[in-house]
């Protein structure tokens, strides 16, 4: 599994966490592909900020990187990287990359 | 019933090292966190060396006490600083450290702490404002100002954190007997002391009970509110 699969894993499994309390399921069968922010998305802006904490807490016991997902870059790319499980992972792929080059 | 997880900034001395034995005396479990390590050991405390404007710094201390604790239950945001000048002659170096520790640092922890509260759907936050906010003290603006934007914080959180059952709450001290206020001259502080509806310097077990307050379970439908003591 390269680092993409693991955080893609990692995000999914807290999706799945997540839909045990949501009224309306993230469609994880769709893997990288499932929905969560804005169109198709479920989660809504409360929802996201717990989710997007929960990644970022699990990324910090199990991979041990210390990041904030919810930066500057994060809130001003064009295209959400809120919107997918994939493009979530994506970001937090290049924000660990970023960490460890510093 | 577990005891309840207690963070306290600026505890080296003062009022933040008087709360932190508050709280341990009530059974809670207190973490604090100064910029330099401190001359004195409490069971039911433990310390961290932080700035609490340094981003790297606060998140290094919560995932400490994540996974140390899991949760928190209480934020107590004390940490402070102050500038008595005149504004002729306040360096821009002094405004840039008074608004990192008071505002920058106030707003960090509170971000965290309620990315731990959220969790569990409880939390009570209270921060520092001071009495120089409603008394407009010349010779502290950026003070003051610092200390304005800690009530306005405050209200807006209450309102962001609120559906996670979180309250957010501010305590304005007046003048204490501290090293912020040992160096006003006597006239001066007789005369601020004046203003106040009770002319007397405020003690550490005045600032506590209003705090005790906030914490208080039972206080869950009281957020965004700021007391001024002394009847300001």
């Amino acid at each position: 599994m390269n680092e993409n699969q693991k955080i893609v894993a990692l995000v999914t499994r807290i999706a799945d966490e997540f839909n045990e309390q949501l009224e309306f399921k993230i469609n994880v069968e769709r893997g990288r592909d499932a929905p969560l922010f804005g169109r198709d998305g479920v989660l809504d802006s409360l929802g996201l900020v717990s989710f997007v904490v929960a990644v970022e807490q699990a990324i910090e016991s199990e991979l041990g990187i210390t990041l904030t997902l919810a930066d500057e870059k994060a809130m001003s790319q064009k295209h959400s990287p809120f919107r997918t499980v994939g493009a979530l992972a994506d970001y937090v792929e290049n924000l660990m990359k970023e960490v460890e080059a510093t | 019933m577990d005891k309840p997880i207690t963070l306290i900034t600026g505890t080296r001395k003062g009022i933040g090292k008087f709360l932190a034995e508050h709280y341990v005396k009530q059974e809670h479990l207190v973490v604090g966190c100064s910029r330099s390590e401190i001359d004195w050991s409490l069971e039911g405390y433990e310390h961290y060396v932080a700035d609490v404007s340094d981003e790297a710094a606060v998140k290094r201390l919560f995932a400490e006490v994540r996974k140390k604790y899991g949760v928190l239950d209480h934020l107590i945001n004390n940490a402070g600083i102050a500038s008595m000048n005149h504004c002729l002659l306040t360096p821009l170096a002094t405004v840039h450290k008074v608004l990192d520790t008071n505002v920058v640092g106030t707003f960090l922890f509170c971000r965290e702490a309620a990315k731990l509260m959220q969790k569990k759907h409880y939390g009570r936050i209270v921060n520092f404002s001071s009495a120089a906010v409603p008394m407009k003290l010349e010779g502290e603006a950026i003070y003051a100002a610092s200390k304005a934007a800690v009530v306005l914080l405050t209200q807006v959180l209450a309102r962001e954190l609120a559906e996670f059952g979180i309250t957010v709450n501010v305590v304005g001290p007046t003048p204490l007997e501290t090293d912020l206020t040992r160096s006003v001259p006597k006239e001066k502080m007789a005369r601020l002391l004046s203003q106040q509806a009770i002319a007397r310097l405020a003690n550490f077990e005045d600032v506590a009970n209003a705090i005790d307050f906030f914490l208080k379970r039972e206080s869950n439908f009281v957020t965004g509110q700021c007391i001024y003591l002394g009847g300001v």
